[in-house]
């Protein structure tokens, strides 16, 4: 595109622009880099990179693995809901009761209009019986964690199923015989995998991001355990930050370069904020992308 | 009956034996499907947003309106002023530094490997709230981060001449706008980006300027979408609660510190009550900002397809 065309930039002034917000963007990653690098006699090393990962300081960071442990446990719990629960739930609507697709779309928005501060006002209450009936086990949350991912992953794998046209195929699998089961294992669930896997690698990074729920809930997660242990050992919370923004980051990046170049980009509805991972994976709006129609 | 809407399983209309066997299965057993997701929506976000909302207007006697008169107390107001005010002023920033890089990044080619990085950069900083976003900022601009040293000692200046600032108030603004610029970016990108060369092209033809193309061409298009990415990101903001809890442990400057103190019994009394009133007051914003939300990106649809 060359610069005479007019409300274009140059590619040049495009690249200038990029590098100077994407140059402030970095600071603060840099700035995190050095903390970890800081000696405590001054200077710089792998001191405190060494000390996290040295088995005989296990003790000291006892915390920060037990939040870590935790939630990987909540991740492949709330992961188990969004694939056996929300999925075959989601395909059931869209296959058979299309009516309530619109009343399914409105109320999965609901976990992100209503901030996650507020939700932890009820489930404050909700989680005292549950504490009653089956003890305050970590596991419980996961539940908690199920509703705060179904706004995002949802609306990975509605947008991949309307590309599919799995009403036609689920009717072809059926007149041959098929099952139900076998209709969503065998027939929908390829169909859908990359908005599957969008799926997934939301709930898992929302899962492992999450603070608000568990700090009020009192439940040691990963981001708890990070605040606790920031107070006493900065630096290794510092480290663990780092390396999980640069592990986030690496899987994005290879999710997006697995997917097909003429893909057409997403176009986000409903309001997902904050959980906007989704963008390279999967197009995360119920939106009407003609590109989308042939399975990737 | 059957077969409504969807192209559904051909039943066999000739027995009619099997009729109410076949209503059974093509009706009955699928919506016995949705159950356990109905049960779980209903406990697990149904029950609680009603105890949220609804925890207000009760206390230890039964029915009452007097914690909604905590919304209306001076501290819960100025918190609200206050919520409003770090949540318009960083979605206010945000959206016009994401809207110039959505500019620069739409002249890109989309599958060049800077706009791939860009974009999953985007997907990941727009998702860096809370605790860890906290820790990076202290390594920055911290009494001993590195920017606060640098400009201490080589460039004269003290960023906390008039006080420490950053575990305040005005401190949520930068680590705010670190998730507000990459969320504008993945909300606005699709709208630039849609703003095809046709357009520009046709304005060039009938002699038009830049200044042209974008005054009656460009923001007419685009300002739906910027209007609602600009509502999306005020909404994101003022819901945001974990990087304040993890950098402000003095005081309750924002709404969602007053919920804290509420739930964890700092300011006494019936503090499930008061959680409930400032939970409905945040219901309250959220809703009507969610609502014009929507219209704006109904509108804003229109050129995207």
């Amino acid at each position: 595109m060359s610069a005479r065309v007019p409300g274009r930039p140059s590619p040049v002034a495009a690249r200038i622009v990029v590098a100077v917000v994407g140059g402030l963007f970095l600071i603060p990653l840099v700035a995190m880099l050095e903390f970890t690098l800081r000696q405590t006699a001054g200077g710089y090393g792998l001191e405190h990179w060494a000390a996290l990962f040295d088995p005989e300081n296990a003790r000291r960071y006892r915390t920060l693995f037990q939040g870590i442990g935790n939630s990987f446990a909540l991740a492949a719990i709330a992961l188990a809901i969004v694939l056996v629960l929300f999925f075959p739930t989601i395909v059931l609507v869209h296959l058979r009761f299309p009516r309530l697709e619109r009343a399914l779309d409105l109320l999965t928005v609901l976990p992100i209009a209503i901030p996650a501060i507020v939700l932890v006002v009820g489930f404050a209450p909700v989680y005292r019986v549950i504490g009653q009936l089956f003890g305050s086990g970590v596991w419980t949350l996961g539940l908690a964690y199920g509703v705060l991912v179904l706004p995002f992953a949802y609306r990975a794998i509605v947008a991949d199923l309307q590309g599919m046209d799995a009403r036609t195929r689920a009717e072809a699998a059926r007149s041959l015989g098929a099952g139900w089961g076998t209709v969503l294992v065998r027939v929908i669930a390829p169909g859908v995998r990359r908005g599957l896997l969008a799926a997934s690698l939301l709930t898992i990074a929302i899962v492992l991001g999450e603070f608000t729920v568990s700090s009020l809930l009192n439940r040691t997660t990963l981001q708890v355990a990070l605040l606790q242990v920031s107070k006493s050992d900065p630096f290794a919370a510092v480290i663990v930050s780092l390396l999980s923004l640069i592990g986030a980051f690496a899987v994005l990046l290879a999710v997006s370069s697995t997917s097909s170049a003429t893909r057409r980009r997403a176009r986000r509805g409903g309001g997902p904020f904050a959980g906007a991972l989704a963008a390279p994976g999967a197009p995360a709006a119920p939106a009407p992308v003609s590109a989308t129609a042939k399975e990737s | 009956m059957k077969a409504r809407g969807a192209p559904h399983l051909p039943v066999d209309p000739g027995r009619a034996g099997r009729r109410s066997a076949s209503l059974m299965k093509s009706r009955i057993l699928p919506a016995l499907g949705l159950a356990p997701f109905a049960a779980y929506v209903l406990l697990f976000l149904a029950v609680p947003t009603l105890l949220a909302i609804g925890s207000g207007f009760f206390d230890d006697e039964g029915f009452t309106l007097d914690n909604l008169g905590a919304l209306l107390a001076p501290a819960t107001l100025e918190a609200f002023g206050a919520s409003i005010w770090v949540s318009a002023l960083t979605a206010a920033i945000g959206a016009v530094v994401g809207a110039v890089l959505c500019w620069a990044l739409a002249a890109l080619p989309e599958t060049g490997p800077l706009r791939r990085v860009v974009d999953s950069a985007s997907s990941v900083l727009a998702q860096f709230g809370g605790v860890m976003l906290a820790f990076a900022f202290i390594a920055t601009i911290g009494i001993q981060g590195i920017v606060t040293v640098l400009l201490r000692e080589r460039g004269g200046v003290d960023i906390y001449a008039g006080g420490v600032w950053l575990y305040e108030l005005p401190g949520l603004i930068l680590p705010y706008l670190y998730f507000q610029v990459p969320l504008m970016v993945i909300t606005f990108l699709p709208a630039v980006s849609a703003l095809g060369p046709g357009w520009a092209e046709a304005v060039a033809t009938l002699g038009g300027s830049s200044g042209a193309y974008w005054l009656r061409v460009g923001l007419p298009v685009l300002a739906p979408a910027f209007l609602g990415s600009l509502l999306l990101l005020f909404a994101n903001a003022f819901s945001s609660y974990a990087t304040a809890a993890a950098l402000i442990s003095q005081g309750s400057q924002i709404v969602p510190l007053q919920i804290r103190a509420a739930l964890i019994g700092e300011t006494g009394g019936s503090s499930a009550s008061t959680a409930g009133a400032l939970a409905l007051g945040m219901i309250v914003v959220m809703t009507a900002v969610m609502l014009v939300y929507g219209r704006l990106m109904a509108r804003a649809a229109r050129w995207q397809r």
